[in-house]
């Protein structure tokens, strides 16, 4: 599949009916979704017959897009279950198999997780408002449980910051691209109709592979 | 693949033993090399047990060398197209029940068991 096909087909996927600022929900847009999945799969061969998970999951379409190009196992975790059955439809709707789990990442032990995960595929929180450092937490989560490899979005101004904790995990990180992602107008708190936020797509790799 | 992480709760809390399921079979593409990888990341003795939970006597207890078709086959139908729609997990040291909806495990606790 063609990255313009793979965009325009996640063009129909589902957004949060209502948003929950608390949990920072933006859902991913399909062009960043289409470009991390494209990129994952045609560059390091990270989606065909895998096992990917996605953290923070939200309308799902990072596991959609997988699933398009054939990945064989995607997991999809989120806290909010209001997310989830919006996931669910659009998987349902795209004809997708993806298996939920209705998880607070933070709590929750992933201790077996561990080596059943290639690849996660995740755009965790950034770690705003009340928020401070869970976008850390959900990727030392990821990490520690992906086999291969951990694709995600940070944003920007935090680049040294992750590379600082990428070294003293011992993983590779390698900032693949700097991407615009386009928060709609969808909280009172917002003045302007959208904002632009430059975020990282970072791969993070393990480095036995 | 999940286990109980009730504060405190931290031995014997694997497999979560399954109750009151209702299983939906979802037929999917077979893909012998996906489910060859699969197997060297399975906890078999897990699985078997959980297998069994749920009147799933096809499994053997112990895990064949030779992987034919037929055993793959069956392995794709348990793993992959055996779906629990409803039902409990419950954890086998302190029995906390963690619900199964629509077929999502909820794994969230309350605060006061965190």
């Amino acid at each position: 599949m063609r990255l313009k096909n793979l965009e325009s087909e996640l063009q129909v996927v589902a957004g949060f009916d209502k948003p929950k600022i608390q949990l920072e929900q933006y859902c991913t847009t399909p062009h960043l979704a289409a470009r991390m999945l494209y990129t994952a799969h045609t560059v390091y061969d990270d989606i065909e017959s895998k096992v990917i998970a996605d953290l923070g999951c939200g309308c799902g379409i990072l596991s959609i897009a997988a699933n398009l190009l054939d990945s064989n196992y995607n997991l999809a975790l989120d806290i909010d279950n209001d997310a989830l059955q919006i996931a669910k439809e659009n998987c349902s709707e795209f004809e997708v198999d993806v298996e939920f789990i209705l998880a607070d990442l933070i709590s929750t032990s992933t201790d077996h997780l561990q080596n059943k995960v290639d690849t996660i595929v995740m755009n965790p929180p950034f770690g705003t408002k009340n928020n401070e450092g869970i976008d850390i937490i959900f990727l030392k989560k990821a990490i520690e449980i992906a086999t291969t490899s951990v694709y995600s979005l940070h944003k920007s101004s935090t680049r040294e910051y992750i590379r600082e904790k990428a070294k003293n995990w011992g993983v590779e990180c390698e900032v693949l691209a700097e991407m615009k992602f386009d928060i709609p107008m969808m909280y009172k708190i917002h003045k302007k109709k959208s904002v632009d936020i430059e975020v990282d797509f970072i791969r993070f790799a393990k480095k036995s592979f | 693949m999940l286990q109980c992480h009730v504060k405190g709760c931290n031995s014997n809390n694997f497999p979560l033993q399954l109750s009151d399921v209702e299983i939906e079979i979802q037929e999917t593409d077979f893909n012998p090399k996906f489910l060859r990888n699969m197997l060297s990341k399975l906890e078999w003795n897990a699985l078997v047990k959980t297998a069994l939970e749920i009147n799933i006597t096809t499994l053997p207890n112990v895990l064949p060398n030779d992987l034919d078709e037929e055993f793959l086959k069956m392995l794709h139908r348990v793993l992959l197209e055996t779906h629990i729609k409803q039902g409990q997990m419950i954890c086998p040291n302190c029995n906390h029940t963690y619900p199964i909806k629509d077929g999502i495990p909820n794994m969230l606790l309350s605060e006061t068991e965190t």
